[in-house]
């Protein structure tokens, strides 16, 4: 039985502190009801726990967490996922700006559109690799300084026609990881020392294996969704800006 | 009045506006509700409101709210005025003691017209000149009369503002007594420039008011070029540069207001490259005439005038901005909590791209002395805009 918890008129401790007790209670499964913008829910909880959250989480969504599996089942804002060591963010609507920010891990999966600088600073260690799949379309600086981890951008469920799959400035200061676009990106998004190339076997692999978790978590149709070819956008050398401060 | 020094810690203050397109009057409580959702974004070191549509019965009136240190400060100022202006009527501004608001200073509220000396009486009298007329003399006591300050000076609007949390603010005004088309709300965490009651936010000037998230690094350029045309900034934050801005490039240089947001938050050049004409002449003009205009730095900003609600972010949107709308309601704020808070159930939610305004204006006709600077169809420049009344074509397709 999942464990129910009113978020409304709760200032974050107070909600924070409700779902720390619940999990130290040994509570598997929370549903959190009338969240709006309480931040830091669930952050640096390290535990294997489902939490379904109805409103509007506030910042820092998840931030540091290492475990939980999070579903937000509408929007949510700025700074979903912050740092987050491993887990899961399910967001059934939008996400705001810095989504993923210095993730390190696990997984965040958005339905919609995201907003700025999503996935900045990324990074990854041996099998510890996050990854962030994103329906819609994202704002600038995707993947700006990205360092490691995994970005796939569908752009096909999206509520802004008008704009183009990704912002400018794609990439600025990415030197490691790598960012997976469905049907192409005009190079004029992308910031410097950056290649677009056509993907191999390998990495249709990876593509396939997770959006196939992707779809089954949001209800879409992968045939759908992979119907289109992919293009990988990747750092041209390993050290891009090895030579910006040398002399 | 006190003056404290932050210490710099983190950064965020809190916006929230709301208008109606109809004109109907919202409660007071409903945007201190909004921005007190946002509470986290503030640190207790400033909170302010406008409200648009709060004298009717002296609507043809500028309404001046004066915030004076002391009893003589006040006298300098009702002297000005009487020589400068005619005075319909004077009063306290209702205040009462609030837990937490400490030694506030006096404010009095003023409904005056300008009082043309001579011949220019008939010349002027009546006419565009009186916004001219008051922009100065609001420049000449702020400038010249110690300790007190002009914190708006527009027909049938005010702003309230002080040192407190947004809540402090909104029970030491008796808010919930106003109720308004247009509110706007800020929540302050000041962190490079003091934390007192002339530099919590808004900043106006005539009907304008403004509230901004970020720092305007470029507040040293912006206050010269402002200079040369006669405006002086006395309130020691740099946000007040922006009010300025924005009365000099539509009100006065009549820019249709999509071209100032343009000025103030340009498309890089690298972006300019790839436009066609005559977009790309349009935007190096703006660029080339109005660069000392131009805001570096984050900010989020919320600005209002009699007859409209504009929201807008850098051209890198360094800060948050998220709109909403509801039937004839339009929101913005930092957070899409803070339009939850007082709309669940919001028909569109969207947040706009960096320098995109977000443009709503009443209803033609709704008020009176009415103000629209959409001036004409919209541009076809490459800068997007969200503007209601949308095109006219548009309007129909969706009917």
């Amino acid at each position: 039985m999942a464990f129910e918890i009113d978020a409304k008129e709760l200032h974050y401790r107070e909600l924070n502190k409700l779902i720390r007790k619940a999990i130290a209670q040994g509570e598997k499964h929370l549903v959190l009801k009338n969240v709006n913008g309480q931040r830091y829910i669930a952050a640096g909880v390290s535990a294997e726990v489902d939490i379904d959250i109805y409103g509007v989480p506030g910042l820092d969504l998840g931030a540091f967490m290492r475990g939980p599996r999070i579903r937000v089942h509408g929007n949510t804002q700025d700074g979903a996922g912050n740092t987050m060591d491993d887990g899961k963010i399910i967001v059934e609507g939008m996400a705001g700006d810095v989504v993923g920010y210095a993730m390190r891990g696990g997984k965040i999966f958005v339905a919609s559109d995201v907003g700025y600088r999503v996935g900045i600073h990324m990074k990854a260690y041996m099998d510890k690799i996050p990854v962030i799949v994103i329906g819609g379309k994202a704002g600038d600086f995707l993947g700006e300084y990205m360092a490691g981890g995994i970005i796939i951008l569908l752009g096909m469920y999206s509520r802004y026609p008008e704009r183009p799959i990704a912002g400018i400035f794609l990439g600025t200061g990415m030197h490691g990881g790598v960012i997976y676009v469905r049907g192409g990106v005009p190079e004029t998004q992308l910031g410097g020392a950056l290649q677009i190339e056509e993907v191999n076997e390998e990495d249709q692999k990876i593509i396939e294996q997770h959006l196939s978790e992707y779809s089954k978590d949001l209800n879409y149709k992968l045939e759908e969704i992979l119907a289109e070819k992919f293009v990988k956008i990747r750092p041209k050398t390993h050290r891009p800006y090895g030579k910006l401060y040398a002399y | 009045m006190e003056i404290f020094i932050p210490n710099k810690e983190q950064a965020g203050c809190g916006l929230s506006g709301v208008i109606n397109r109809k004109g109907e009057l919202i409660k007071g409580e409903v945007i201190i509700e909004s921005i007190c959702c946002q509470m986290e974004r503030g640190n207790g070191l400033g909170a302010g409101y406008a409200a648009y549509g709060i004298y009717p019965e002296f609507a043809e009136y500028y309404c001046l709210h004066v915030m004076a240190d002391h009893k003589q400060a006040l006298k300098d100022v009702e002297e000005i005025l009487a020589h400068k202006c005619y005075l319909v009527h004077q009063e306290r501004i209702p205040t009462r003691p609030t837990p937490g608001i400490v030694s506030p200073p006096r404010f009095r509220r003023y409904f005056v017209k300008p009082r043309y000396e001579g011949e220019l009486r008939e010349i002027c009298e009546g006419t565009l000149d009186e916004d001219d007329y008051m922009v100065e003399l609001v420049m000449h006591i702020n400038k010249n009369v110690s300790g007190a300050y002009v914190i708006s000076s527009g027909r049938n609007m005010g702003a309230f503002k002080g040192v407190g949390f947004p809540d402090q603010i909104a029970n030491f005004f008796r808010l919930e007594e106003y109720s308004a088309y247009i509110w706007t709300a800020h929540n302050r965490f000041p962190t490079n420039t003091p934390g007192w009651w002339g530099g919590a936010h808004p900043f106006t000037i005539l009907d304008w008011s403004i509230v901004h998230n970020g720092e305007i690094s470029s507040y040293g350029t912006n206050r010269r070029y402002l200079e040369m045309f006669g405006y002086h900034c006395t309130l020691l934050t740099d946000t007040e540069v922006v009010a300025y801005l924005l009365d000099l490039l539509i009100r006065r240089h009549r820019l249709p207001i999509e071209l100032a947001c343009m000025a103030l938050a340009p498309p890089f050049w690298q972006e300019i490259d790839r436009m066609e004409e005559p977009d790309k002449s349009v935007c190096t003009a703006i660029r080339t005439v109005y660069g000392a205009a131009m805001l570096n730095g984050p900010f989020a900003i919320l600005f209002a005038y009699n007859g409209g609600l504009v929201g807008l972010n850098d051209r890198v949107k360094l800060r948050p901005l998220v709109a909403a709308k509801k039937g004839d309601y339009y929101y913005m704020a930092s957070e899409e909590a803070a339009i939850r808070a007082i709309c669940p159930d919001p028909e569109e939610v969207w947040c706009p791209k960096a320098g995109e305004p977000v443009i709503v204006e009443l209803e033609p006709d709704t008020i009176p002395n009415q103000r629209s600077y959409l001036r004409g169809e919209a541009l076809s420049i490459s800068a997007p805009v969200c503007r209601f009344p949308l095109a006219a074509e548009e309007e129909e397709e969706e009917e």
